[in-house]
């Protein structure tokens, strides 16, 4: 499968996605690991997929989404940003329902 | 001949794509000098306000600054924290 199609299911097939250097327990990279930290301060499930153990997901994320950099984090198959974009969204209180909501959703449907 | 410090390119390429009523670029590269990956490349802050992100998502906001600097992001800088600000 190409990998873009490849990276397309596993965005749309998961409700929550992050891309990040290294695992939510050891992350790699400082921005990684504050992003992970605030999908776990939401306390919903996520998946979690280590860039630096996965070559071709490294290589073509970043054509795939028009993103440079990692952590990307995605819900429903949208990038809502790295770890900045997400801080934000934490801080104003808007994560924690926007990933509440779209866990629910997958339940439902 | 003197070579472009990455700070002044970043600076450079930044006003002239998105016209800011403010900038500010701190350079952290030391806070993390050591860090294994980062091979020499830098670590900045960017505080840029501009008018061109008004009506524009987060996202789109900061695709606009990635996009404006373009290959320095994957050469000349390891790793960038953003804030993308409309003027009030």
């Amino acid at each position: 499968m190409d990998i873009l199609e490849k990276i397309k299911q596993q965005v749309e097939n998961h409700s929550i996605v992050i891309y990040m250097k290294g695992t939510p327990k050891f992350p790699q990279c400082g921005y990684s690991g504050r992003a992970v930290k605030a999908l776990q301060d939401c306390g919903v499930e996520f998946t979690a997929v280590n860039v630096l153990t996965d070559r071709e997901v490294y290589e073509n994320l970043p054509r795939y989404a028009n993103w440079p950099t990692f952590p990307q984090i995605y819900v429903k198959g949208e990038l809502i940003g790295g770890c900045d974009i997400t801080l934000e969204l934490h801080q104003k209180g808007e994560l924690k329902p926007m990933l509440e909501q779209a866990v629910n959703q997958t339940k439902e449907s | 001949m003197t070579e472009m410090k990455t700070i002044d390119l970043v600076k450079a390429r930044l006003t002239t794509a998105l016209n800011p009523t403010h900038l500010e670029i701190l350079d952290q590269s030391r806070e993390h000098a050591g860090h294994r990956a980062a091979d020499g490349a830098a670590h900045f802050s960017i505080t840029v306000v501009s008018l061109q992100f008004v009506g524009l998502t987060l996202v789109q906001r900061h695709r606009l600054v990635y996009n404006a600097l373009g290959d320095l992001m994957n050469t000349a800088i390891h790793a960038l924290s953003i804030q993308a600000q409309t003027p009030e």
